[in-house]
Protein backbone atom coordinates (compact mmCIF):
# COMPACT_ATOMS: atom_id res chain seq x y z
CA UNK A 1 0.00 0.00 0.00
CA UNK A 2 1.48 3.27 -1.05
CA UNK A 3 1.65 6.22 1.30
CA UNK A 4 -0.05 8.77 -0.93
CA UNK A 5 -2.41 7.67 -3.61
CA UNK A 6 -4.32 9.78 -6.12
CA UNK A 7 -7.05 7.88 -7.94
CA UNK A 8 -8.78 9.28 -11.01
CA UNK A 9 -8.27 12.79 -9.72
CA UNK A 10 -10.10 15.52 -11.64
CA UNK A 11 -9.38 19.14 -10.80
CA UNK A 12 -10.80 22.36 -12.11
CA UNK A 13 -9.30 25.78 -12.05
CA UNK A 14 -12.25 28.14 -12.18
CA UNK A 15 -14.37 26.45 -14.80
CA UNK A 16 -11.53 25.10 -16.90
CA UNK A 17 -10.34 21.55 -16.31
CA UNK A 18 -6.79 21.70 -14.98
CA UNK A 19 -6.09 18.07 -14.22
CA UNK A 20 -7.85 15.09 -15.77
CA UNK A 21 -7.95 11.54 -14.51
CA UNK A 22 -4.65 11.67 -12.65
CA UNK A 23 -3.40 8.50 -11.00
CA UNK A 24 -0.31 8.67 -8.86
CA UNK A 25 1.29 6.71 -6.04
CA UNK A 26 4.01 7.88 -3.69
CA UNK A 27 5.70 5.36 -1.41
CA UNK A 28 6.56 6.00 2.23
CA UNK A 29 9.77 8.02 2.47
CA UNK A 30 9.93 8.62 -1.27
CA UNK A 31 10.74 11.96 -2.87
CA UNK A 32 8.65 12.40 -5.99
CA UNK A 33 8.86 15.42 -8.28
CA UNK A 34 6.01 16.75 -10.35
CA UNK A 35 7.84 18.25 -13.28
CA UNK A 36 6.37 20.27 -16.10
CA UNK A 37 5.99 23.70 -17.66
CA UNK A 38 3.71 26.29 -16.07
CA UNK A 39 0.07 25.49 -16.59
CA UNK A 40 0.60 21.72 -16.70
CA UNK A 41 -1.42 21.19 -13.52
CA UNK A 42 1.42 20.36 -11.14
CA UNK A 43 0.71 23.14 -8.63
CA UNK A 44 -3.03 22.54 -8.89
CA UNK A 45 -2.42 18.88 -8.05
CA UNK A 46 -0.32 19.87 -5.05
CA UNK A 47 -2.99 22.28 -3.80
CA UNK A 48 -5.57 19.50 -4.01
CA UNK A 49 -3.34 17.18 -1.97
CA UNK A 50 -2.91 19.97 0.60
CA UNK A 51 -6.67 20.43 0.76
CA UNK A 52 -6.62 23.98 -0.55
CA UNK A 53 -8.59 22.98 -3.63
CA UNK A 54 -11.55 20.58 -3.65
CA UNK A 55 -11.30 17.95 -6.39
CA UNK A 56 -14.07 17.77 -8.97
CA UNK A 57 -13.68 14.01 -8.90
CA UNK A 58 -11.50 11.15 -7.69
CA UNK A 59 -9.99 10.33 -4.34
CA UNK A 60 -6.87 11.22 -2.36
CA UNK A 61 -5.64 8.63 0.11
CA UNK A 62 -2.88 9.30 2.66
CA UNK A 63 -1.51 6.50 4.82
CA UNK A 64 -4.55 4.39 4.02
CA UNK A 65 -7.02 7.12 5.04
CA UNK A 66 -9.31 8.75 2.50
CA UNK A 67 -8.58 12.46 2.95
CA UNK A 68 -10.45 13.72 -0.12
CA UNK A 69 -12.99 15.57 2.04
CA UNK A 70 -10.79 16.21 5.08
CA UNK A 71 -10.31 19.96 5.73
CA UNK A 72 -6.81 21.27 4.97
CA UNK A 73 -6.10 22.17 8.59
CA UNK A 74 -6.61 18.55 9.72
CA UNK A 75 -4.45 16.83 7.12
CA UNK A 76 -1.09 17.16 8.89
CA UNK A 77 0.56 17.97 5.58
CA UNK A 78 3.50 20.38 5.60
CA UNK A 79 3.57 23.01 2.90
CA UNK A 80 6.50 25.07 1.61
CA UNK A 81 5.62 27.87 -0.79
CA UNK A 82 7.57 29.46 -3.60
CA UNK A 83 7.10 32.80 -1.82
CA UNK A 84 7.99 31.22 1.58
CA UNK A 85 4.79 32.78 3.05
CA UNK A 86 6.38 33.48 6.42
CA UNK A 87 4.28 35.34 8.96
CA UNK A 88 5.81 38.83 8.76
CA UNK A 89 4.86 39.84 12.32
CA UNK A 90 6.40 36.79 14.00
CA UNK A 91 10.05 36.01 14.76
CA UNK A 92 11.78 33.00 13.25
CA UNK A 93 11.12 31.11 16.48
CA UNK A 94 7.42 31.97 16.53
CA UNK A 95 7.02 31.19 12.83
CA UNK A 96 8.36 27.71 13.46
CA UNK A 97 6.41 27.34 16.71
CA UNK A 98 3.10 28.29 15.03
CA UNK A 99 1.92 24.77 14.22
CA UNK A 100 3.00 23.44 17.61
CA UNK A 101 1.14 26.18 19.50
CA UNK A 102 -2.02 25.28 17.58
CA UNK A 103 -1.44 21.69 18.67
CA UNK A 104 -1.16 22.85 22.28
CA UNK A 105 2.32 21.38 22.67
CA UNK A 106 3.69 22.07 26.15
CA UNK A 107 6.26 24.82 26.51
CA UNK A 108 9.34 22.69 27.26
CA UNK A 109 8.64 20.29 24.41
CA UNK A 110 7.80 23.18 22.09
CA UNK A 111 11.16 24.83 22.79
CA UNK A 112 12.99 21.59 22.21
CA UNK A 113 11.23 20.80 18.94
CA UNK A 114 11.55 24.32 17.53
CA UNK A 115 15.22 24.30 18.55
CA UNK A 116 15.75 20.96 16.81
CA UNK A 117 14.01 22.12 13.63
CA UNK A 118 16.05 25.32 13.52
CA UNK A 119 19.19 23.28 14.01
CA UNK A 120 18.30 20.96 11.13
CA UNK A 121 18.05 23.96 8.80
CA UNK A 122 21.06 25.68 10.39
CA UNK A 123 19.28 28.77 11.70
CA UNK A 124 19.64 28.40 15.47
CA UNK A 125 21.24 31.80 15.92
CA UNK A 126 18.49 33.59 13.98
CA UNK A 127 15.61 32.55 16.23
CA UNK A 128 14.80 36.10 17.34
CA UNK A 129 14.85 37.74 13.91
CA UNK A 130 11.82 38.88 11.98
CA UNK A 131 11.47 37.50 8.43
CA UNK A 132 12.13 40.96 6.95
CA UNK A 133 15.63 40.79 8.42
CA UNK A 134 16.49 37.43 6.86
CA UNK A 135 17.93 36.72 3.41
CA UNK A 136 15.89 34.80 0.83
CA UNK A 137 17.78 31.60 1.53
CA UNK A 138 17.27 31.99 5.28
CA UNK A 139 13.57 32.67 4.80
CA UNK A 140 13.32 29.51 2.76
CA UNK A 141 14.93 27.55 5.60
CA UNK A 142 12.48 29.02 8.11
CA UNK A 143 9.61 27.98 5.84
CA UNK A 144 11.05 24.47 5.72
CA UNK A 145 11.60 24.30 9.49
CA UNK A 146 8.05 25.54 10.06
CA UNK A 147 6.69 22.75 7.85
CA UNK A 148 8.80 19.88 9.24
CA UNK A 149 8.47 20.76 12.94
CA UNK A 150 4.87 19.48 13.01
CA UNK A 151 6.19 16.10 11.83
CA UNK A 152 3.88 16.09 8.83
CA UNK A 153 2.66 12.90 7.23
CA UNK A 154 3.66 14.40 3.91
CA UNK A 155 5.72 17.41 2.89
CA UNK A 156 4.69 19.40 -0.17
CA UNK A 157 7.08 21.85 -1.77
CA UNK A 158 5.96 24.22 -4.51
CA UNK A 159 8.94 25.53 -6.51
CA UNK A 160 10.74 26.20 -3.22
CA UNK A 161 14.02 27.21 -4.81
CA UNK A 162 12.91 29.29 -7.76
CA UNK A 163 13.23 32.64 -5.98
CA UNK A 164 16.85 32.00 -5.00
CA UNK A 165 19.91 32.91 -7.02
CA UNK A 166 21.72 30.18 -8.95
CA UNK A 167 24.44 29.34 -6.43
CA UNK A 168 22.14 29.36 -3.42
CA UNK A 169 19.73 27.18 -5.36
CA UNK A 170 22.40 24.50 -5.75
CA UNK A 171 23.30 24.66 -2.05
CA UNK A 172 19.67 24.45 -0.95
CA UNK A 173 19.06 21.56 -3.33
CA UNK A 174 21.69 19.54 -1.51
CA UNK A 175 20.32 20.66 1.85
CA UNK A 176 16.80 19.56 0.92
CA UNK A 177 18.03 16.15 -0.11
CA UNK A 178 19.99 15.77 3.13
CA UNK A 179 17.06 16.84 5.28
CA UNK A 180 14.66 14.57 3.45
CA UNK A 181 17.01 11.60 3.99
CA UNK A 182 17.66 12.56 7.61
CA UNK A 183 14.00 12.80 8.53
CA UNK A 184 12.74 10.11 6.17
CA UNK A 185 9.79 12.32 5.32
CA UNK A 186 7.71 11.59 2.22
CA UNK A 187 7.96 14.52 -0.17
CA UNK A 188 6.05 15.71 -3.19
CA UNK A 189 8.12 18.32 -4.96
CA UNK A 190 6.73 20.63 -7.64
CA UNK A 191 9.18 22.17 -10.09
CA UNK A 192 9.63 23.27 -13.68
CA UNK A 193 13.40 22.85 -13.47
CA UNK A 194 14.54 19.48 -14.84
CA UNK A 195 18.02 19.75 -13.26
CA UNK A 196 16.43 20.22 -9.86
CA UNK A 197 14.10 17.27 -10.41
CA UNK A 198 16.93 15.04 -11.64
CA UNK A 199 19.19 15.90 -8.71
CA UNK A 200 16.59 15.55 -5.96
CA UNK A 201 14.09 12.91 -6.88
CA UNK A 202 13.67 9.23 -6.31
CA UNK A 203 11.07 9.40 -9.04
CA UNK A 204 10.04 12.05 -11.54
CA UNK A 205 6.50 12.49 -12.80
CA UNK A 206 6.41 14.63 -15.93
CA UNK A 207 3.12 16.40 -16.45
CA UNK A 208 1.72 17.99 -19.57
CA UNK A 209 -1.64 19.73 -19.96
CA UNK A 210 -3.16 18.15 -16.86
CA UNK A 211 -2.01 14.61 -17.52
CA UNK A 212 1.01 12.48 -16.66
CA UNK A 213 3.19 12.21 -19.74
CA UNK A 214 5.81 9.86 -18.31
CA UNK A 215 7.19 8.79 -14.95
CA UNK A 216 10.24 6.96 -13.76
CA UNK A 217 13.54 7.27 -11.94
CA UNK A 218 15.69 10.26 -12.96
CA UNK A 219 17.90 7.89 -14.95
CA UNK A 220 14.91 6.47 -16.80
CA UNK A 221 13.30 9.74 -17.84
CA UNK A 222 16.65 11.29 -18.70
CA UNK A 223 18.03 8.40 -20.74
CA UNK A 224 14.83 6.95 -22.14
CA UNK A 225 12.27 9.63 -22.87
CA UNK A 226 9.10 8.18 -24.34
CA UNK A 227 7.63 11.18 -26.10
CA UNK A 228 8.93 14.26 -27.95
CA UNK A 229 7.64 16.42 -25.09
CA UNK A 230 9.65 14.57 -22.46
CA UNK A 231 12.69 14.38 -24.74
CA UNK A 232 12.57 18.13 -25.26
CA UNK A 233 12.18 18.73 -21.52
CA UNK A 234 15.16 16.47 -20.76
CA UNK A 235 17.52 18.23 -23.15
CA UNK A 236 17.26 16.00 -26.19
CA UNK A 237 17.60 19.02 -28.39
CA UNK A 238 17.54 17.28 -31.76
CA UNK A 239 14.13 15.79 -32.37
CA UNK A 240 13.52 14.57 -35.91
CA UNK A 241 10.28 13.18 -37.22
CA UNK A 242 10.58 9.54 -38.27
CA UNK A 243 10.31 10.43 -41.98
CA UNK A 244 13.65 12.27 -41.84
CA UNK A 245 15.53 9.37 -40.30
CA UNK A 246 17.51 6.74 -42.28
CA UNK A 247 15.56 3.61 -43.17
CA UNK A 248 17.40 0.99 -40.99
CA UNK A 249 16.76 2.94 -37.77
CA UNK A 250 13.13 3.41 -38.69
CA UNK A 251 12.76 -0.32 -39.33
CA UNK A 252 14.01 -1.30 -35.86
CA UNK A 253 11.40 0.98 -34.23
CA UNK A 254 8.34 0.76 -36.46
CA UNK A 255 6.06 2.42 -33.91
CA UNK A 256 8.24 5.50 -33.40
CA UNK A 257 6.96 8.84 -34.67
CA UNK A 258 10.12 10.76 -33.80
CA UNK A 259 13.78 10.10 -33.02
CA UNK A 260 15.94 12.25 -30.80
CA UNK A 261 19.64 12.80 -30.15
CA UNK A 262 21.33 14.74 -27.41
CA UNK A 263 23.76 17.42 -28.70
CA UNK A 264 26.69 15.54 -27.16
CA UNK A 265 25.75 12.41 -29.15
CA UNK A 266 26.13 14.04 -32.55
CA UNK A 267 29.48 13.24 -34.17
CA UNK A 268 30.91 16.16 -36.13
CA UNK A 269 33.44 15.98 -38.95
CA UNK A 270 32.45 12.69 -40.50
CA UNK A 271 29.27 11.08 -41.70
CA UNK A 272 26.60 10.89 -44.32
CA UNK A 273 24.95 14.27 -43.82
CA UNK A 274 26.41 17.67 -44.51
CA UNK A 275 25.49 20.89 -42.80
CA UNK A 276 26.45 24.51 -42.59
CA UNK A 277 27.45 26.15 -39.31
CA UNK A 278 24.86 28.81 -38.42
CA UNK A 279 26.23 29.61 -34.98
CA UNK A 280 29.20 28.64 -32.91
CA UNK A 281 28.81 29.30 -29.19
CA UNK A 282 31.46 28.91 -26.52
CA UNK A 283 30.01 27.24 -23.42
CA UNK A 284 33.04 26.73 -21.20
CA UNK A 285 33.26 22.95 -21.24
CA UNK A 286 32.53 22.65 -24.95
CA UNK A 287 31.52 24.47 -28.12
CA UNK A 288 27.95 24.37 -29.29
CA UNK A 289 27.36 24.28 -33.05
CA UNK A 290 24.02 25.03 -34.61
CA UNK A 291 23.87 23.41 -38.06
CA UNK A 292 21.53 23.87 -40.96
CA UNK A 293 21.15 20.55 -42.76
CA UNK A 294 18.72 18.69 -45.02
CA UNK A 295 17.39 17.00 -41.84
CA UNK A 296 16.60 20.37 -40.29
CA UNK A 297 18.45 22.33 -37.63
CA UNK A 298 20.83 20.22 -35.59
CA UNK A 299 22.60 21.16 -32.37
CA UNK A 300 25.90 19.49 -31.56
CA UNK A 301 28.62 19.81 -28.95
CA UNK A 302 32.28 19.57 -29.86
CA UNK A 303 35.53 19.93 -27.89
CA UNK A 304 36.65 23.55 -27.44
CA UNK A 305 39.54 22.81 -29.79
CA UNK A 306 37.18 22.36 -32.78
CA UNK A 307 38.04 24.76 -35.58
CA UNK A 308 34.89 25.03 -37.74
CA UNK A 309 33.92 28.65 -38.24
CA UNK A 310 30.47 30.09 -38.70
CA UNK A 311 29.39 29.66 -42.32
CA UNK A 312 31.65 26.67 -43.00
CA UNK A 313 30.38 23.32 -44.29
CA UNK A 314 30.95 20.06 -42.47
CA UNK A 315 29.59 16.54 -42.31
CA UNK A 316 28.06 14.88 -39.29
CA UNK A 317 26.56 11.62 -38.05
CA UNK A 318 23.49 10.96 -35.91
CA UNK A 319 24.60 7.59 -34.44
CA UNK A 320 21.63 5.18 -34.49
CA UNK A 321 22.77 3.47 -31.26
CA UNK A 322 22.43 6.78 -29.38
CA UNK A 323 18.99 7.65 -30.69
CA UNK A 324 15.87 7.71 -28.53
CA UNK A 325 12.81 6.33 -30.29
CA UNK A 326 9.80 8.46 -29.38
CA UNK A 327 6.10 8.09 -29.80
CA UNK A 328 3.92 11.15 -29.80
CA UNK A 329 1.22 10.65 -27.24
CA UNK B 1 14.46 80.74 -10.31
CA UNK B 2 15.43 77.14 -9.84
CA UNK B 3 12.42 75.19 -11.13
CA UNK B 4 13.08 72.27 -8.77
CA UNK B 5 11.97 74.58 -5.95
CA UNK B 6 8.46 74.87 -7.39
CA UNK B 7 7.03 71.82 -5.62
CA UNK B 8 8.53 73.01 -2.33
CA UNK B 9 6.95 76.44 -2.76
CA UNK B 10 3.61 74.80 -3.54
CA UNK B 11 4.04 72.69 -0.41
CA UNK B 12 4.45 75.77 1.80
CA UNK B 13 1.60 77.65 0.13
CA UNK B 14 -0.65 74.63 0.67
CA UNK B 15 0.40 74.52 4.30
CA UNK B 16 -0.55 78.18 4.77
CA UNK B 17 -3.82 77.51 2.98
CA UNK B 18 -4.61 74.56 5.28
CA UNK B 19 -3.40 75.98 8.57
CA UNK B 20 -4.53 79.57 7.96
CA UNK B 21 -8.18 79.13 8.96
CA UNK B 22 -7.10 77.22 12.05
CA UNK B 23 -4.82 80.10 13.07
CA UNK B 24 -7.65 82.60 12.63
CA UNK B 25 -9.91 80.51 14.86
CA UNK B 26 -7.11 79.93 17.36
CA UNK B 27 -6.28 83.64 17.66
CA UNK B 28 -9.93 84.72 17.74
CA UNK B 29 -10.57 82.30 20.62
CA UNK B 30 -8.34 84.43 22.84
CA UNK B 31 -10.13 87.70 22.02
CA UNK B 32 -11.34 89.85 24.91
CA UNK B 33 -14.35 91.33 23.08
CA UNK B 34 -17.86 89.91 23.65
CA UNK B 35 -18.27 89.24 19.92
CA UNK B 36 -16.10 87.14 17.61
CA UNK B 37 -13.57 89.43 15.96
CA UNK B 38 -10.37 89.04 13.99
CA UNK B 39 -7.83 90.22 14.76
CA UNK B 40 -8.89 90.66 18.41
CA UNK B 41 -7.86 93.86 20.19
CA UNK B 42 -7.65 92.45 23.70
CA UNK B 43 -6.72 89.13 25.32
CA UNK B 44 -8.84 86.77 27.43
CA UNK B 45 -9.05 83.05 28.24
CA UNK B 46 -12.59 83.34 29.63
CA UNK B 47 -14.17 81.67 26.56
CA UNK B 48 -12.37 78.42 27.28
CA UNK B 49 -14.01 78.40 30.71
CA UNK B 50 -17.34 79.21 29.17
CA UNK B 51 -17.16 76.26 26.78
CA UNK B 52 -17.45 73.95 29.76
CA UNK B 53 -20.33 75.92 31.24
CA UNK B 54 -22.63 75.53 28.25
CA UNK B 55 -24.83 72.57 29.11
CA UNK B 56 -25.68 71.70 25.50
CA UNK B 57 -21.97 71.38 24.67
CA UNK B 58 -21.32 69.09 27.61
CA UNK B 59 -24.17 66.70 26.85
CA UNK B 60 -23.74 66.75 23.08
CA UNK B 61 -19.98 66.17 23.42
CA UNK B 62 -20.75 62.97 25.32
CA UNK B 63 -23.37 62.05 22.72
CA UNK B 64 -20.91 62.61 19.89
CA UNK B 65 -18.15 60.73 21.69
CA UNK B 66 -20.41 57.74 22.38
CA UNK B 67 -21.89 57.85 18.91
CA UNK B 68 -18.44 58.09 17.33
CA UNK B 69 -17.07 55.15 19.33
CA UNK B 70 -20.12 52.98 18.76
CA UNK B 71 -20.55 53.72 15.05
CA UNK B 72 -16.80 53.22 14.51
CA UNK B 73 -16.93 49.87 16.30
CA UNK B 74 -19.96 48.78 14.28
CA UNK B 75 -18.44 49.97 11.02
CA UNK B 76 -15.25 48.00 11.80
CA UNK B 77 -17.22 44.91 12.80
CA UNK B 78 -19.06 44.98 9.47
CA UNK B 79 -16.40 46.56 7.27
CA UNK B 80 -13.50 44.20 8.05
CA UNK B 81 -15.38 41.03 7.00
CA UNK B 82 -16.75 42.89 3.95
CA UNK B 83 -13.27 44.03 2.91
CA UNK B 84 -11.98 40.50 3.51
CA UNK B 85 -14.69 38.96 1.33
CA UNK B 86 -14.05 41.51 -1.42
CA UNK B 87 -10.31 40.96 -1.45
CA UNK B 88 -10.19 37.18 -1.02
CA UNK B 89 -13.09 35.72 -2.95
CA UNK B 90 -13.92 36.13 -6.59
CA UNK B 91 -17.52 37.22 -6.27
CA UNK B 92 -19.82 37.60 -9.22
CA UNK B 93 -20.45 41.31 -9.76
CA UNK B 94 -17.56 42.33 -7.53
CA UNK B 95 -17.24 45.71 -9.25
CA UNK B 96 -20.91 46.55 -8.65
CA UNK B 97 -20.67 45.45 -5.02
CA UNK B 98 -17.57 47.56 -4.54
CA UNK B 99 -19.27 50.60 -6.06
CA UNK B 100 -22.35 50.17 -3.90
CA UNK B 101 -20.29 49.77 -0.75
CA UNK B 102 -18.32 52.92 -1.39
CA UNK B 103 -21.12 55.06 -2.79
CA UNK B 104 -22.26 56.98 0.33
CA UNK B 105 -18.82 58.57 0.37
CA UNK B 106 -19.53 59.98 -3.08
CA UNK B 107 -23.11 61.17 -2.57
CA UNK B 108 -23.57 64.61 -0.94
CA UNK B 109 -24.21 64.36 2.78
CA UNK B 110 -27.48 66.27 2.63
CA UNK B 111 -28.88 63.76 0.14
CA UNK B 112 -27.81 60.87 2.34
CA UNK B 113 -29.33 62.60 5.37
CA UNK B 114 -32.64 63.13 3.62
CA UNK B 115 -32.68 59.58 2.31
CA UNK B 116 -31.91 58.14 5.74
CA UNK B 117 -34.56 60.36 7.33
CA UNK B 118 -37.21 58.90 5.04
CA UNK B 119 -35.84 55.44 5.69
CA UNK B 120 -35.91 55.73 9.48
CA UNK B 121 -39.26 57.49 9.61
CA UNK B 122 -40.70 54.54 7.74
CA UNK B 123 -39.02 52.17 10.16
CA UNK B 124 -40.35 54.22 13.04
CA UNK B 125 -36.99 54.23 14.80
CA UNK B 126 -36.21 56.49 17.73
CA UNK B 127 -33.54 59.20 17.49
CA UNK B 128 -30.41 57.58 18.91
CA UNK B 129 -30.60 54.21 17.12
CA UNK B 130 -31.36 56.08 13.88
CA UNK B 131 -28.29 58.27 14.36
CA UNK B 132 -26.16 55.26 15.17
CA UNK B 133 -27.36 53.34 12.12
CA UNK B 134 -26.91 56.37 9.87
CA UNK B 135 -23.38 57.05 11.10
CA UNK B 136 -22.42 53.40 10.78
CA UNK B 137 -23.67 53.35 7.19
CA UNK B 138 -21.76 56.54 6.50
CA UNK B 139 -18.47 55.23 7.93
CA UNK B 140 -18.64 51.82 6.30
CA UNK B 141 -17.25 52.91 2.90
CA UNK B 142 -14.18 54.47 4.56
CA UNK B 143 -13.52 51.35 6.58
CA UNK B 144 -13.99 49.04 3.58
CA UNK B 145 -11.66 51.14 1.46
CA UNK B 146 -8.83 51.49 3.94
CA UNK B 147 -8.97 47.89 5.19
CA UNK B 148 -9.21 46.56 1.61
CA UNK B 149 -5.99 48.34 0.73
CA UNK B 150 -4.20 46.64 3.63
CA UNK B 151 -5.64 43.25 2.69
CA UNK B 152 -4.67 43.55 -0.96
CA UNK B 153 -1.08 44.21 0.11
CA UNK B 154 -1.11 41.08 2.26
CA UNK B 155 -0.49 37.92 0.23
CA UNK B 156 -3.15 35.25 0.72
CA UNK B 157 -0.54 32.49 0.88
CA UNK B 158 0.30 33.24 4.52
CA UNK B 159 -3.28 32.27 5.38
CA UNK B 160 -2.86 29.04 3.47
CA UNK B 161 0.39 28.44 5.33
CA UNK B 162 -1.42 28.95 8.64
CA UNK B 163 -4.21 26.59 7.56
CA UNK B 164 -1.73 23.92 6.51
CA UNK B 165 -0.20 24.20 9.98
CA UNK B 166 -3.55 23.39 11.56
CA UNK B 167 -5.42 26.70 11.83
CA UNK B 168 -9.07 27.06 10.87
CA UNK B 169 -9.86 29.93 8.52
CA UNK B 170 -11.07 32.00 11.47
CA UNK B 171 -7.98 31.23 13.54
CA UNK B 172 -5.77 32.04 10.55
CA UNK B 173 -7.57 35.36 10.23
CA UNK B 174 -7.11 36.13 13.92
CA UNK B 175 -3.48 35.01 14.25
CA UNK B 176 -2.07 35.90 10.87
CA UNK B 177 -4.26 38.36 8.95
CA UNK B 178 -5.39 40.71 11.70
CA UNK B 179 -1.92 41.40 13.16
CA UNK B 180 -0.68 42.29 9.69
CA UNK B 181 -3.50 44.68 8.84
CA UNK B 182 -3.75 46.32 12.25
CA UNK B 183 -2.20 49.52 10.87
CA UNK B 184 -4.94 49.70 8.25
CA UNK B 185 -7.60 48.92 10.82
CA UNK B 186 -6.28 51.64 13.14
CA UNK B 187 -6.21 54.14 10.29
CA UNK B 188 -9.75 53.17 9.34
CA UNK B 189 -10.83 53.58 12.98
CA UNK B 190 -9.33 57.06 13.32
CA UNK B 191 -10.72 58.17 9.99
CA UNK B 192 -14.15 56.74 10.80
CA UNK B 193 -14.28 58.25 14.27
CA UNK B 194 -13.30 61.71 13.08
CA UNK B 195 -15.81 61.47 10.22
CA UNK B 196 -18.57 60.59 12.67
CA UNK B 197 -17.48 63.21 15.18
CA UNK B 198 -17.47 65.95 12.51
CA UNK B 199 -20.63 64.86 10.80
CA UNK B 200 -23.16 67.68 10.24
CA UNK B 201 -25.22 67.00 7.15
CA UNK B 202 -26.61 63.61 8.07
CA UNK B 203 -26.96 64.37 11.76
CA UNK B 204 -28.89 67.54 10.95
CA UNK B 205 -31.79 65.46 9.70
CA UNK B 206 -31.68 62.78 12.34
CA UNK B 207 -31.07 64.58 15.61
CA UNK B 208 -34.28 65.15 17.51
CA UNK B 209 -35.69 66.15 20.84
CA UNK B 210 -33.20 65.58 23.65
CA UNK B 211 -30.49 64.10 21.44
CA UNK B 212 -27.98 66.33 19.70
CA UNK B 213 -24.45 65.83 18.50
CA UNK B 214 -21.72 68.36 19.19
CA UNK B 215 -21.55 69.85 15.65
CA UNK B 216 -25.33 70.34 15.70
CA UNK B 217 -25.17 71.99 19.13
CA UNK B 218 -22.45 74.26 17.83
CA UNK B 219 -24.61 75.21 14.87
CA UNK B 220 -27.57 75.92 17.13
CA UNK B 221 -25.38 77.88 19.57
CA UNK B 222 -24.07 80.06 16.75
CA UNK B 223 -27.56 80.99 15.69
CA UNK B 224 -28.06 82.81 19.00
CA UNK B 225 -24.56 83.66 20.22
CA UNK B 226 -21.72 85.32 18.42
CA UNK B 227 -19.08 85.39 21.13
CA UNK B 228 -15.66 83.67 20.88
CA UNK B 229 -16.89 80.60 22.83
CA UNK B 230 -17.39 78.84 19.52
CA UNK B 231 -13.81 79.66 18.49
CA UNK B 232 -12.53 78.35 21.83
CA UNK B 233 -14.49 75.13 21.39
CA UNK B 234 -13.21 74.77 17.82
CA UNK B 235 -9.65 75.16 19.08
CA UNK B 236 -10.19 72.46 21.68
CA UNK B 237 -11.69 70.14 19.04
CA UNK B 238 -8.76 70.62 16.70
CA UNK B 239 -6.35 69.83 19.51
CA UNK B 240 -8.48 66.77 20.37
CA UNK B 241 -8.30 65.51 16.76
CA UNK B 242 -4.57 66.04 16.50
CA UNK B 243 -4.09 64.36 19.87
CA UNK B 244 -6.13 61.38 18.71
CA UNK B 245 -4.03 60.90 15.60
CA UNK B 246 -0.80 61.30 17.59
CA UNK B 247 -1.86 58.74 20.19
CA UNK B 248 -2.74 56.21 17.50
CA UNK B 249 0.51 56.96 15.74
CA UNK B 250 2.46 56.29 18.96
CA UNK B 251 0.57 53.22 20.07
CA UNK B 252 0.07 51.47 16.76
CA UNK B 253 2.65 53.07 14.52
CA UNK B 254 0.19 54.10 11.81
CA UNK B 255 2.80 55.38 9.42
CA UNK B 256 4.62 52.06 9.47
CA UNK B 257 1.64 50.34 7.90
CA UNK B 258 -0.33 52.95 5.98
Amino acid sequence: MSHLQLDHLHLRYGNAPAVEDLNLEVQDGELVSLLGPSGCGKTTTMRAVAGLLAPAGGTITLGGQDITRLPANRRDIGLVFQSYALFPHLSTFENVAFGLRLRKVQDAELRRRVGDALEVVGLSEFAARLPANLSGGQQQRVALARAIVIEPRLLLLDEPLSNLDAKLRLDMRGELRRIQRELGVTMLYVTHDQDEALALSDRIVIMRAGRIEQQGTPEQVYARPGTPFVADFMGWQNILSAGNVPEPLRRTHPAATHFAWRPESVTLGAGPTSGRVLARTYQGEHLEFLLDSPLGRVKAFAPVTAQWAEGSELTFTLPPERAAALRDA
Amino acid sequence: MNSSRVPIIILYLTLVFLVGPFLVVFIAAFGGEPTLKFPPTSFSTQWFTKVFEVESFRSSFLTSLGLGLMSTSLALALGIPVAYALSRFRLPGAVVIQTVLTSPALVPGLVVGLALLQYFINLGGSVYPSLLAAHTALLLPYVVRVVSTSLINLKPDIEEAAISLGASRLTAFRLVVLPNIRGGVAAAAVLAFITSFDQVAVSLFLTGPGVSTLPISMLTFMEYNYDPTIAALSTLLIIFSIGLVLVFERVLGLSRYV
